[in-house]
């Protein structure tokens, strides 16, 4: 089994945003990188496969050198090899596209990403990478199992989880679940100095229109002060709720 | 020319946030002198959806299509854009909206927003504005190409009735067999879902176990709304990951959240932003979350909620 697990590297989840250049640009100063946690959850998963099944692990990211510290962290994690298709990640469609070249030369039956990058949001390169490349696609995927080709799978969906029957070649977007917090991994010495040696691979991007450009952030107005209600008065607070904010 | 949303039902009844989209697509195909057309699969009542603004209805009924499958889905909007000839595709940001949107996406050679919370800011360029840094911020995002797919952001812009009278078509889209297929569906049909509510109950470490969570129930049930949690909560497997709201978790962008016991780290409050109202009770009055309520009650869940319950219970029948 081929696996490639896709990696954004985006700010730690407890980072302030603030925003520069006249609020064009993501301020990084004094930010810490991480590997997407929606990645990381799917990269353990992949480990798993990796030492149940046999599998190789390949991970990929698209960006500029920068990016290379959270390519080295997921190989001291345990991946085989590292691949960064080198081009600035400025919208879905055209990071799907450099995708879909690499999973096309490589034949890889399991495409594990994230549902989503913790920056941007925009939910959409696993499932353009799926139909880019003709695979099946699970998203917001929660439990993966594989069987030779049979793979079964279960997506979170409103209000509960679906089970799916599907096959390789497949994309899933990935999402706590495929593995517990408590299963995600530290790099120890030994996998940090083997990662030293493995070999990470610079790619120039193939070229691809922005189907998108975002050039102006904003930030949410700044919260009113709190109304404090007495606990020993809490027919205030739904007199309040029904009243004032009319949400009862 | 004319707007396209993918109208979802539950049961064959069109969501509230169908409702919501459709109301979105009126405003915008007033300012773009278009027409709304809704697509919809198996509904019990096609037209009701008129109360909205859609002028016409594209109505698919194919007992095939009784369960979701994304690229069946996605194949027959893309094909129902096809027919209204539409360069806009709405869609909700519901699991589903989310699952089949990029696979739309790429057979439209459509640009794709997610979570887009107003009316586009410009035509021209077209811009949209839509969170991103999981709530903590917004971005601005021109759609460059010819046609383009937005997905809503769930209670971001609302309800408005407009009243015309829909003509509904019958509409039978060509679908080819799917290797993938749905083997079963676990889901509470009787509970409120985080997605669906107006008003989100959510409860963290400070209920000190999960033998506890009965008063959170109880006061979900009083309120009509659904429960959550926070991720040390779902972690220690006190409730099930799918309550888990947060940056990992699911957003919630209710009506009213209320979050018992629950600090508010940066995490959590980045998930539960786009709520409207948001009241926190808590012991600790230095917990980060009396930053970012509307309303707070410092005080021992253990005597607020129960106390809140009997309160709510009596303002409930003097209001129904």
């Amino acid at each position: 089994m081929k696996i490639l697990v896709c990696i954004s590297h985006v700010p730690d989840t407890t980072s302030k945003i603030n925003f520069t250049a006249n609020d064009t640009q993501f301020d990084t100063n004094g930010v810490q990188f991480i590997i997407n946690p929606n990645d990381e959850f799917g990269l353990t998963r992949a480990m798993w496969f990796k030492e149940q099944q046999s599998a190789t692990v390949d991970v990929v990211t698209v960006g500029d050198a920068s990016v290379e510290p959270t390519l080295r962290k997921a190989l001291a994690i345990g991946a085989d090899k590292a691949l960064r298709v080198n081009m600035i990640p400025l919208d879905g469609f055209s990071v799907a596209k450099q995708l879909a070249k690499i999973v096309q030369d490589e034949k890889y039956d399991l495409v594990i990403a994230g549902r989503e990058s913790i920056d941007y949001n925009g939910g959409m390169v696993p499932g353009m990478l799926a139909e880019l490349t003709g695979a099946n696609f699970v998203n917001n995927c929660i439990k993966i199992t594989v069987d030779g080709n049979q793979v079964t799978a279960e997506r979170e969906i409103d209000g509960g989880k679906e089970l799916l029957s599907t096959s390789f070649p497949l994309v899933i977007g990935g999402q706590k679940g495929l593995v517990e917090e408590s299963d995600l991994r530290i790099p120890n010495m030994r996998g940090i100095m083997m990662a030293r040696q493995k070999p990470l691979t610079v790619t120039e991007a193939i070229d691809s229109d922005l189907s998108t450009t975002t050039n102006k952030f904003e930030k949410p107005a700044p919260k009113g002060a709190i109304t404090l209600v007495d606990k020993d008065n809490l027919d205030e607070l739904i007199n309040l709720l029904h009243n004032e904010a009319k949400v009862i | 020319m004319s707007i396209l949303i993918y109208a979802e039902t539950q049961n064959g009844s069109y969501n509230k946030s169908a409702f919501e989209l459709a109301s979105y697509a009126r405003s915008l195909a007033d300012q773009m002198g278009e027409t709304v057309t809704a697509v919809v699969v198996n509904p019990t009542d096609a037209k009701s959806i008129e109360r909205y603004g859609v002028n016409k209805v594209l109505e698919v009924k194919n007992p095939s299509l009784s369960a979701f499958n994304a690229s069946s889905f996605a194949s027959l909007i893309s094909q129902a854009a096809q027919t209204s000839k539409s360069s806009i595709v709405l869609l909700t940001t519901s699991a589903d909206s989310k699952f089949l949107a990029p696979l739309l996406a790429v057979k439209l050679e459509a640009s794709y927003a997610s979570n887009v919370v107003a009316l586009p800011t410009s035509l021209s360029p077209f811009t949209v504005k839509r969170t991103v840094f999981t709530n903590k911020a917004f971005g601005m995002t021109e759609m460059n190409t010819d046609k383009k797919i937005i997905a809503l952001s769930k209670n971001a812009f609302g309800l408005s009735e407009h009243v015309v009278s829909a003509e509904v078509i019958p509409f039978e889209p060509t679908l080819s067999e799917t290797t993938q297929k749905v083997a079963g569906i676990e889901k509470a049909t009787d509970k409120v879902t985080i997605a669906d509510a107006d008003v989100v109950v959510s409860a963290g470490r400070g209920l000190k176990g999960p033998e506890n969570w009965g008063m959170i129930e109880g006061l979900a049930e009083v309120l009509g709304a659904a429960t959550a949690c926070s991720k040390p909560v779902s972690d220690m497997g006190w409730r099930s990951h799918g309550e888990h709201v947060g940056q990992t978790g699911k957003p919630v962008a209710a009506n009213l959240y209320i979050a018992i016991g629950i600090s508010g780290a940066i995490q959590h409050l980045a998930g539960i932003n786009s709520s409207k109202v948001k009241v926190v009770i808590n012991t600790d009055p230095e917990a980060p979350f009396f930053k970012a309520a509307d309303y707070g009650v410092v005080g021992d869940a253990f005597e607020v909620v129960p106390s809140l319950i009997e309160k709510l219970k009596i303002f409930k029948s003097q209001n129904s």
